[in-house]
């Protein structure tokens, strides 16, 4: 065990591989970060709202008005940087903290492709990325090589595993496989495309896609390790995404996920994609690689191994809590749960006044911006959050004692809309944490499966 | 060798994959030529019937009110009188009432005139329409100017200058305070303007961009109108004509806030009104008979059958019936109701709002709208 452990340690592959995964992963976020400055998000996302949610230890981390630009744009700079290989190490420690930070300033605009980012960046901090095709290997020699060890491409493989394989396990509920929800109210909304329009009307359409899609994800990571169906697998990876992003409003995921699935080809493939990028672009290759075997790094083997245990662990924590997941989210994030549910809510929150005994309702308007709102409505975290800022806000004009109390209901994935947050707690005396919130009233139903 | 292997097979298996999705698309097209219309709800129907059977009618009875209106206030400046002051009360209030039927709709023209606001901000600004009156300048057009214009700025000039009909005719009467003869006819005059040119513009080319814009999109006519139904519902009708004078926003109640505050009499005919052309609307219900064409409810009703969930159209008309029962316990002067029982305004609002969650939540969902423009990935 030890010995076969220790020799695939000492197993080497080509520098390829990773070569190519630096330079499109660069790209990819270069144009991802022009598209989100492009449509003003910075301005309408971090700038113009008065509150932001924190997550939950990260209350110190908040966007820095006009200077959130300055972020943005050194995230521009650090994956352009990525992308021809300069300076890499500090541009990808850079990147990764920079583009983590902004996602950490507002819980409101979280996505699992975001989370997904900031896993990929930092794995690659420890990955020796720009030792083929990047600048630094053409102005320092001794940086160029031709293998690395096996295990520094494998990183990045487990990690798509874990998110293909992750998001169809959780796939396997009974509102996902038996009811076809959400995809049976979100497809029909797509009655404008051509030809598929039509289609996406129909009963059996919604649970072909669902199904579907849940064998996708599993199969997935198999098809694509398995080298007699990479291409079928690769050739699926570009259809469903393609189908992805006309069907819904995912952004850049759909391009980032194809693009990542390149990395399971063969080294040779990768090579190619070298050279003939080079002619393209009329770069002299560099033929005289050092032959110096470099050792491999006990931390980054112990940082990587540990980080992707971690992610193997963490989509589980969900186990720990008793309620039904998906009514009160506690676990939810960062465990590869993608498009799973539909959930629309309404939140009024009633502002007490103990001294005076007076009470009035809240404009939520007046404080939250309509996607804040819409997220804030369906989820108990940011539910009591805003109560606490409600509290703060009302009782700096000049009052103390202030209650806060919510009226909301919540329908999710179909099902009638029902109360959600015990409309007689007072929220201002709750702490958030990760212990169960008892506030949350019981979803009266149930949804089988993981 | 076995490379070319696998790259044969996967070339064949990628060429079956393709032929199915090519297979299935073809036959749903052969299918769907003549059963289109039942497998898809008609959206482009559903924008038709809104368009020429509920809004242009709608603005064009608004616009024939609104003239008759000005023609009032042109009769009564010309020879203020007891009996020229009631015609043109009765013609405000029909113009007023007729204007509940059109306010939701702020799209197109209207949204860009700031149609809603302009015609219907309340309460008056009472201070800044004397110092207008007496220094005989305003326009209008100003966003700062919101206030001082539109129904409730008629409101107080033909029912809030004085206690009797007799001393507030001798307003206009006078040779010191002509400019309230001027500012009257303004005020009408301006309401006239904005709604005919509301209206031209849907008689003209706007109403066949709004019925082509089907597509599903933030930019299509349904999700913008129904955006803008739910926020005129949750705004200006629950929380406008009822939460806010009631007090559920403020730690007191405001019975200053209420809509017609100074007529004191058709507070309730306006909520009525109000709800009866929400109802209506939701219902596809033509504005001039009796019929009900393709609308949300049909809509909401084709979806349902879909995904055999509760009969949510139903719920909504209930909801909407019992809001209307409870609005019509209320005083005709809502801010007399305010200051003597006030727990029947929140009554009424608790009923308004308990439709807010229906449209807003169980609607919006079912109808799969989006709020924002901004990446999701459904979690």
């Amino acid at each position: 065990m030890g010995m076969n452990f220790n020799a695939y340690l000492n197993k080497e592959t080509k520098a390829a591989n990773l070569a190519v995964f630096r330079v499109l992963f660069g790209l990819m976020m270069f144009f991802s970060t022009l598209r989100f400055l492009s449509y003003g998000w910075v301005d309408k996302l971090y700038i113009q709202p008065k509150l932001f949610f924190s997550y939950y230890g990260f209350e110190w981390i908040r966007p820095l008005g006009v200077y959130t630009y300055a972020l943005f744009i050194i995230c521009l700079i650090s994956s352009f940087l990525i992308a021809i290989g300069y300076k890499y190490r500090y541009s990808i420690i850079i990147f990764f903290l920079c583009f983590t930070y902004i996602e950490l300033m507002d819980k409101t605009t979280y996505l699992n492709h975001y989370y997904f980012v900031s896993c990929l960046s930092f794995l690659m901090i420890f990955l020796p990325a720009n030792g083929r095709f990047s600048l630094d290997a053409y102005l320092d020699n001794s940086i160029n090589q031709e293998y690395i060890p096996k295990w520094n491409v494998d990183g990045i493989k487990v990690m798509l595993f874990i998110v293909y394989f992750y998001a169809g396990l959780a796939k396997l509920n009974s509102d996902w496989l038996v009811d076809a929800m959400p995809l049976k109210i979100w497809l029909p909304s797509n009655y404008d495309l051509p030809i598929l329009g039509n289609l996406l009307q129909k009963e059996w359409v919604h649970y072909a896609f669902s199904w579907g899609g849940a064998l996708y994800d599993l199969m997935i990571p198999f098809l694509l390790l398995y080298k007699p169906t990479r291409w079928f697998g690769f050739f699926l990876v570009v259809v469903f995404h393609l189908l992805t992003s006309i069907l819904f409003p995912i952004g850049v995921f759909p391009f980032v996920m194809i693009v990542s699935a390149l990395i399971f080809f063969d080294s040779s493939f990768h090579e190619q994609l070298i050279v003939k990028t080079s002619k393209l672009l009329k770069l002299k290759p560099l033929d005289n690689f050092t032959a110096k075997q470099k050792t491999t790094s006990k931390i980054s083997l112990f940082i990587i191994g540990l980080f992707l245990l971690i992610q193997l662990l963490l989509p589980w924590r969900y186990l720990l809590y008793k309620n039904e997941l998906f009514w009160t989210e506690e676990g939810y994030r960062f465990s590869w749960r993608v498009m799973l549910m539909e959930k629309a809510g309404y939140a009024q929150f009633k502002v007490v006044d103990k001294t005076s005994g007076k009470s009035f309702l809240i404009n939520n308007n007046d404080f939250l911006t309509s996607f804040q709102e819409k997220q804030m409505s369906t989820q108990p975290d940011f539910i009591l959050q805003y109560a606490h800022y409600l509290a703060d806000h009302f009782s700096k004009n000049g009052k103390k004692d202030i209650e806060v109390y919510v009226e909301s209901y919540v329908a999710l994935n179909g099902r009638l809309s029902q109360p959600y947050v015990d409309p007689n707690v007072d929220l201002a005396k709750e702490k958030d944490s990760f212990a169960p919130k008892k506030w949350i009233l019981s979803f009266n139903d149930e949804i089988k499966g993981l | 060798m076995l490379q070319n292997v696998s790259m044969k097979r996967t070339k064949v298996l990628g060429f079956i994959f393709l032929s199915l999705i090519v297979f299935a698309c073809s036959t749903s097209d052969n299918g769907g030529g003549t059963s289109e219309v039942e497998d898809n709800f008609n959206r482009s129907a559903m924008l038709v019937n809104w368009a020429d059977n509920i809004i242009i009618p709608a603005h064009n009875a608004f616009n024939i009110e609104v003239a008759a209106m000005v023609q009032a206030s042109t009769v009564f400046t010309e020879s203020p009188s007891e009996v020229n002051l009631q015609s043109l009360r009765s013609a405000w209030k029909n113009a007023y009432l007729a204007f509940q039927s059109v306010s939701m709709f702020e799209i197109g023209k209207a949204e860009e005139l700031n149609f809603r606001n302009r015609l219907n901000v309340y309460p008056t600004d009472v201070q800044k329409i004397e110092e207008n009156v007496a220094s005989n300048t305003y326009n209008f057009s100003l966003p700062s100017n919101i206030a001082i214009q539109g129904f409730p700025a008629i409101d107080y000039m033909i029912n809030g200058l004085a206690e009797t009909d007799a001393e507030i005719v001798a307003y206009y009467n006078s040779d010191a305070t002509t400019g309230y003869n001027g500012y009257l006819n303004k005020l009408t005059t301006t309401i006239l303007e904005l709604s005919t040119t509301v209206l031209n513009d849907w008689e003209g080319s706007y109403r066949n961009s709004f019925v082509a814009a089907t597509s599903s999109s933030a930019t299509g006519s349904v999700d913008k109108l129904v955006n803008d139904f739910l926020f005129y519902y949750e705004k200006s009708l629950r929380a406008g004509k009822i939460g806010i004078p009631a007090g559920v926003f403020s730690a007191d109640p405001l019975p200053e806030k209420v809509e017609a505050y100074y007529s004191k009499e058709i507070g309730k005919d306006l909520l009525l009104a109000a709800i009866t052309a929400s109802k209506d609307f939701f219902n596809g219900k033509s504005f001039t008979s009796t019929t009900e064409g393709e609308s949300l409810k049909s809509y909401l009703d084709f979806l349902n059958t879909i995904k055999n969930g509760d009969d949510l159209s139903a719920l909504i008309n209930n909801q909407f019936n019992v809001s209307k029962s409870k609005a019509e316990e209320l005083l005709n002067d809502l801010a007399l109701q305010v200051t003597t029982d006030n727990s029947k305004m929140t009554a009424t609002y608790d009923e308004l709002q308990r439709n807010v969650i229906l449209l807003k939540v169980d609607m919006l969902q079912a109808l799969s709208i989006n709020v924002d423009f901004v990446d999701a990935d459904g979690d």
